[in-house]
């Protein structure tokens, strides 16, 4: 039989079916052969804060969004032009994300009688049945009967049977868009590599999938995404999370210094602990604490004996960490919190995105209590913001924030990964005696950055004690002095603002350095407001773009810049958090533009925004 | 050739240039002399020592050691302590805490850290009250208790520590006095040699807030009738010349008069540091001293059990993921299992 294919530069795929349905597996199998092809890929899953919520009711919708191209990509895509529901409730509630005219596979077997009702769809009505999918191309594949009648005699008992539809549908999407299936052999064999019932299974039926796609009769036109044109290099896919994981190790390893993480388990940042504890050959050292507060102390004592302490958590965590951050700037200890975002406040939105704990990290503690505060934008992004983190903790003594959030914590981009050669070294120096006979070691003097020494337990002659109480300048020792606390409230904060002088200037991602609009973004926005104003200064308006990785504190340039600008955007996904935070350094008239919906923004969402603004 | 210095010390190198502020009278003064007496018997060197304490009274003992410390926040010192360990397995890590800072804020880190079993030595200050915050009762407080908080008496029952430590696994638990400094030295001492988490509850006086809460055990008109001091195979005896002894009957323990005929000694609950049933029995030898047939307090060390510390299994995945996959290559852990590459040739 032979198709039509037809050349496209991007398309969105969005796979979604119960939690259990294996939608994640199947749009994180799709995405790493995209990826291996060369194309551009950006990624969000999106699944439901329940493990296995009801089946087949909308709560229950688990969904995988990626999008893929020849050209760049900054985003997962606005919408989709193809969308896989496994049931009616996966069609229901995501029909909304396709294109007019776009592409639905349903597996008809999930649009029974009583799928239908768990969707709450009216008594009788099918929408695979009706003409209420008229604007679009239907496929129906009974997938459950098809992968059923594949393993038959397999061995495998009916539910195990049911269990590789998603390899059916990963197959005939492969086929769709022309793909192989060896990356995807080669990841089912190493999955289970202990049942080769299972292998042999799942083989089966994604070859099924792909063979259904080639030998039915089906109308439908099979797509060739060419490579990207993409800078010359060796390139990987990544997930945010894992990027942040790599990124403390390969901090560690430049420092010389032990990696201490200690965590508690909590979404959306418990795979980077899963990740590190992987990599135990890199000496690093893993700790799962009984709770938060034990998390981020525990890494506390672990730097105060010169390892690299680093705690993680969300929103909810950090609250608990409040206490143990303001003893680590008494301290002055590097230490490394790291902050994946997820919607709040308290529980709030465990599984989806938002920035809104950026004034909790700047601000977010007793007394005067300034930290790092630094945020990553895209998935690979945050292997680089959490590597300097780690540098500026270490060689400025101070606890850093690294903000993430659940969107770029994972989502997937490839990734033209660095060599170790390339990573800028980190200075990590421990105290060496040098008192002269009698002469007191003085753990709080300062060098020309404001920093003290980290005289870590076993040196000889440096014996000294530290604490949470004020302590006097210089000697450390408890203070009650009123002007000695003035002296060091000020002393910590203009230490932390020296860090300016050790941080680059802002640079400008896109447009002039003068004019009409000038977009702020910070964290995971970066995608859409660059594609947004990418748009925009391709249909001839006056905007520009930067993005600030370093939060507190901020580029000394960043006001200078402000003031070259008649109007100032910034897009936030919170009720408006680095807006604040600008008017009060800078006195700018800025204009919000906030998304509170645990989703990102889209890039026509900013590019309407900015549209509107220059009107 | 290095000279060993660490024979040299004397109690005095543990002294800090600052001025100790704990009240007049106070046990904590006791504690920190047999403290600091017994450190240069350890031989240990002073660079190697790390005091972390948490909040309260007892916590501010760190600015008061001449070695590595550090005075944390409210009932995380256990926590700290267990990262420092976790990564420093060489230094020697002793936690100084009270019954507010361990038992109530801190008490989850406290009972991890038991099961954990870093080889750590804890020392539970216990007067029964909060003195920093100047007299309400604590987790230890008997009920009935009168403070600032509680002028109609505290509602609440009390923490036993000791069979609450033992319930959380722990593999060492003493209990000393801050007024019987020879067995308290004995019990550091024992406590430092230890490997693994050693957890000593010290009664501790607050004079100011809650004095004489433990006189009965420590006044000599009647700690021979009220304190019972174990050692490791002897039979458990006190009173006015050794003139009483336990004897289990069945799991019950009960007094019995050694005066009276045929009971010797021989007859008596023999104790054993490695038996943890009795461990536990003796750790419910907590009866109000006011009430009538009341068993006596017992002081020494409860139980004392040899398990592996957390941080040498922490240390030992690290050497047997290193044996099993080499040591860590960074430009192997950038790459991934997966990559591809482009080329330069399409323009």
């Amino acid at each position: 039989m032979t198709y039509r294919t037809e050349i496209v530069k991007q398309v969105v795929i969005f796979f979604a079916g119960d939690s259990g349905d294996g939608i994640q597996l199947a749009g994180t199998q799709f995405t790493n052969t995209a990826a291996l092809l060369g194309n551009n890929v950006s990624t969000f899953p999106n699944f439901p804060a329940e493990i296995r919520a009801p089946q087949g009711t909308l709560a229950g919708v688990s969904g995988f969004q990626l999008h893929f191209g020849s050209v760049e990509i900054h985003t997962p895509g606005d919408a989709a032009d193809v969308l896989v529901v496994m049931n009616a409730a996966a069609l229901k509630a995501n029909l909304q994300q396709l294109k007019e005219g776009g592409v639905i596979i349903a597996n008809s077997d999930g649009f029974d009688a009583k799928k239908l009702k768990l969707a709450k769809y009216p008594n009788g009505v099918n929408p695979l049945k009706d003409d209420s999918l008229s604007k679009y191309r239907l496929y129906e594949i009974d997938v459950t009967k098809l992968t059923r009648t594949c393993l038959e005699g397999s061995g495998l008992g009916t539910k195990d049977s049911d269990r590789p539809k998603n390899m059916f549908v990963l197959g005939y999407i492969y086929w769709m868009y022309n793909r192989k299936l060896d990356a995807t052999i080669e990841f089912i064999k190493e999955q289970f590599k202990k049942s080769s019932t299972l292998i042999d299974a799942n083989i089966k039926v994604l070859n099924a999938g792909y063979n259904y796609g080639d030998t039915t009769e089906t109308s439908m036109n099979r797509y060739e995404v060419k490579a990207a044109e993409v800078s010359p290099g060796t390139y990987r896919n990544i997930i945010g999370n894992q990027a942040t994981a790599l990124g403390l190790i390969a901090a560690s390893s430049k420092a010389d210094l032990t990696l201490f993480y200690a965590s508690y388990p909590i979404t959306p940042a418990s795979d980077i602990l899963h990740e590190l504890s992987k990599h135990k050959n890199f000496g690093v050292k893993t700790f799962q604490a009984e709770d938060e507060i034990a998390a981020i102390t525990s890494a506390i004592g672990a730097s105060f004996g010169g390892s690299l302490g680093v705690t993680a958590s969300s929103g909810p965590g950090i609250a608990l960490k409040g206490e143990a951050i303001g003893l680590a700037l008494m301290l002055e200890l590097p230490l490394v919190i790291v902050n994946v975002q997820r919607g709040g406040p308290s529980t709030g939105l465990p599984t989806k995105t938002e920035q809104a704990d950026l004034l909790q990290a700047l601000y977010g503690r007793n007394g005067e209590s300034p930290v790092v505060v630094i945020a990553a934008s895209t998935p690979s992004d945050c292997f680089y913001t959490v590597y300097e983190a780690c540098r500026i903790a270490v060689e400025h003594m101070t606890p850093v924030f690294f903000l993430s959030d659940g969107y770029i914590a994972n989502g997937a981009e490839p990734w033209k990964f660095p060599l170790e050669n390339e990573l800028k070294k980190i200075e990590a120096r421990f105290a060496e005696n040098k008192l002269a006979v009698g002469e007191k070691f003085l753990p709080y003097k300062r060098n020309e950055k404001l920093v003290r020494e980290w005289a870590i337990p076993g040196t000889k002659g440096l014996e000294h004690r530290v604490g949470g109480l004020e302590k006097e300048n210089e000697t450390g020792n408890i203070s009650y002095d009123p002007d000695n606390h003035e002296f060091m409230v000020k002393m910590r904060e203009a230490k932390i603002q020296k860090i300016a002088d050790y941080i680059p200037e802002q640079k400008f991602d896109q447009g002039k350095e003068k004019g009409k609009l000038l977009v702020i973004g910070w964290g995971s926005t970066y995608g859409s407001i660059k594609t947004a104003v990418q748009e925009s200064i391709g249909e001839g308006l006056e905007v520009s773009h930067i993005h600030i990785k370093y939060l507190n504190p901020l580029p000394k340039n960043i006001g200078s810049i402000i003031k070259n600008f008649e109007k100032v955007l910034i897009p936030e996904m919170n009720n408006g958090q680095l807006i604040k935070v600008l008017r009060d350094k800078f006195l700018v008239d800025a204009i919000g533009h906030n998304k509170i919906k645990g989703m990102p923004f889209t890039a026509a969402e900013i590019k309407n925004k900015i549209v509107e603004v220059l009107q | 050739m290095e000279i060993d210095t660490t024979t040299k010390l004397t109690a005095k190198d543990f002294i800090t240039d600052q001025d100790v502020r704990w009240c007049p009278g106070c046990g904590d003064y006791s504690i920190l002399k047999q403290v600091q007496t017994v450190m240069p018997e350890l031989g240990l060197k002073r660079e190697e020592i790390v005091f972390i304490s948490g909040i309260g009274c007892s916590s501010r003992f760190p600015y008061y050691m001449e070695t590595y410390g550090m005075h944390s926040i409210h009932g995380r010192a256990t926590a700290v302590a267990s990262g420092l360990k976790a990564t420093r397995s060489d230094l020697s890590v002793w936690i100084v805490t009270g019954d507010g800072d361990s038992l109530s804020i801190g008490g989850n880190h406290l009972i991890h850290l038991l099961r954990r079993n870093f080889d750590v030595n804890i020392l539970l200050f216990n007067n029964e009250i909060y003195g920093l915050t100047k007299g309400q009762y604590s987790p230890t407080s008997p009920t009935g208790k009168v403070a600032k908080s509680t002028p109609m008496g505290s509602i609440d029952h009390p923490f036993n520590p000791l069979a609450l430590c033992l319930g959380a696994g722990a593999t060492f638990v003493a209990r000393s006095m801050d007024r019987d400094p020879i067995h308290l030295r004995e019990i550091l001492k024992r406590a430092n040699e230890h490997k693994g988490t050693s957890l000593l509850e010290i009664y501790q006086n607050c004079n100011v807030f809650n004095d004489g809460a433990f006189e009965v055990f420590t006044e000599k008109s009647s700690k021979k009738e009220e304190a019972l001091f174990v050692e490791q195979n002897k039979p458990l005896l006190f009173g006015e010349n050794n003139s009483k002894g336990i004897k289990l009957d069945g799991l019950k323990p009960i007094i019995v008069n050694m005066n009276e005929g045929n009971i010797s000694a021989s007859d008596l609950w023999i104790h054993d540091e490695k038996d943890a049933t009795k461990a536990n029995m003796l750790s419910r030898f907590f009866d109000d001293v006011k009430k009538e047939n009341h068993l006596p307090r017992a002081f020494g060390i409860f139980y004392s059990e040899d398990r592996y510390c957390y941080e040498d299994a922490l240390q030992q995945q690290i050497n047997d993921a290193i044996s099993a996959k080499g040591k860590g290559d960074l430009n192997d852990l950038l790459k991934g299992k997966n990559t591809w590459v482009v080329n330069n040739l399409k323009k």
